[in-house]
């Protein structure tokens, strides 16, 4: 067992940890923050995204243990997070999910493309989203509302930090 | 899915890290990003009794520019690169190279040195810095040395590095501003292991053509007629089309390793694309 000290969605958390326990299962199993969705356990699904010091990161391949000393958020963390406020309202204006099992995952990553991408179009928002797989909606839905996220920050004149 | 216990260590020093994979009996593991690793060892693909932690090292972290190449630090992500942040001396290429590489949440991750280390031939980084000519450089107990990338990708999976060395740097020459180059990847989706992967440099300033295979059975393929046929390319005419297409088929017929009908239909079709790319 390690101990490890970091910051998660703001607090700081000491933990014991195995080495071979991964950020998802602390994340989901020791700090119940159950919007770590566990999909294929080996970074291919894109379900269990997020926030390692701003950047998303699969959190199924990243060893807790590892995490020492950074700062994890996961979408319990960005309740209020701008973007994020924005991004729920385009999901469910333009039914970006069904099951919601892909949809923390997605919204993680659809806030990086919106942050990093000025303006994106289909074609960069589909290819953004290739790591992220939805099994109901057909993605559609899901890329409408980028799009409409995008066009929301634009017309409230959002800063994008 | 979950990995079998294991020890973990995370080294202040290179020369810590390499003690340690030195006396583990070839049963402590590097780990970068471990955007393979990880996902080899949740599947039991792949075990280490330890994991040596290097993704923070600070000798693997810095990029250095001088007047004729740029030093790229192991550890560097595929995002930084990406991003422009750092310096790029390929005229593009490499930041487009690591556009295309996995999704964004695996490349804030990997790393170029990480990738080198494995050589999965469908992966960029061997082919791509095949074809830039880089030098990797590699620490070990007795020191630092030097190979070249020709000498350091010797298959599939095989690479010219000890045990107990570390890949610290890649340098590669900086290209010139002129340099033109093609790159194409065919995978079925976006983001995948190639299917095939070609890239075409060509940089009249430093009289340097070079056409590479990669996502081969083995390590990069040259294409040496290829190269030489996309030289006083400038514009794709249909007779140019035609021309390349037979040094493609001269190139691949040149290679001791035979392809089979879908293996040689992907890599022309590859090929030819990353051709098209370099008029562009």
């Amino acid at each position: 067992m390690k101990k490890i000290k970091l910051m998660i969605n703001g607090d700081e958390v000491d933990a014991e940890i195995n080495p071979r326990t991964s950020l998802a299962d602390f994340l989901r199993e020791k700090c119940r923050l159950t919007s770590i969705h566990l999909g294929c356990e080996h970074g291919v699904c894109g379900a269990c995204s997020v926030l390692l010091d701003d950047h998303p990161i699969r959190s199924c391949i990243m060893l807790a243990v590892a995490c020492e000393g950074s700062e994890v958020h996961t979408l319990e963390g960005l309740d209020d997070d701008p973007m994020i406020v924005i991004l729920r309202d385009a999901f469910h204006e333009k039914h970006g999910l069904q099951c919601g099992y892909c949809t923390p995952g997605m919204l993680i990553t659809a806030r990086d493309i919106l942050k990093r991408i000025e303006n994106p179009d289909e074609r960069s928002i589909r290819q953004e989203l290739s790591g992220n797989i939805c099994r109901c909606t057909g993605y559609v839905g899901i890329i409408r509302a980028v799009e409409r996220a995008a066009e929301a920050i634009k017309d409230k004149g959002l800063e994008i930090p | 899915m979950k990995p079998r216990a294991f020890e973990y260590i995370r080294p202040g020093s290179l020369e810590e890290a390499v003690k340690i994979i030195a006396d583990g009996g070839g049963m402590a593991k590097l780990l970068a990003g471990g955007q393979t690793l990880l996902p080899m060892m949740n599947l039991r693909l792949a075990w280490a009794e330890t994991l040596v932690d290097i993704s923070r090292l600070p000798e693997l972290q810095g990029v250095e520019e001088t007047a004729n190449e740029v030093r790229i630090g192991a550890a560097v992500c595929h995002a930084a690169i990406e991003d422009g942040d750092v310096p790029d001396p390929s005229n593009g290429l490499m930041r487009q190279v690591a556009s295309q590489l996995a999704y964004r949440g695996v490349r804030n991750r990997g790393t170029i040195g990480g990738s080198l280390a494995l050589s999965d031939p469908s992966a960029e980084w061997p082919t791509v810095l095949t074809a830039l000519d880089a030098v990797i450089e590699l620490y070990g107990p007795t020191g630092v040395r030097e190979v070249a990338i020709n000498d350091f990708v010797l298959g599939a999976y095989d690479t010219a590095f000890e045990e107990d060395e570390i890949i610290k740097s890649i340098t590669i020459p900086k290209h010139s501003t002129t340099t033109r180059w093609g790159y194409f990847k065919t995978c079925r989706k976006a983001g995948e292991y190639a299917a095939s992967l070609a890239l075409i440099v060509i940089d009249h300033e430093r009289d340097v053509q070079r056409a590479v295979l990669g996502a081969t059975n083995g390590r990069p393929w040259d294409l040496p007629k290829t190269a030489v046929a996309m030289v006083d390319a400038h514009e794709w005419l249909p007779q140019k089309e035609h021309e390349v297409k037979a040094m493609i088929a001269a190139d691949i017929e040149d290679n001791e390793c035979k392809l089979n009908a879908f293996e040689l239909r992907i890599h022309s079709t590859t090929i030819l694309r990353a051709a098209r790319e370099t008029l562009k």
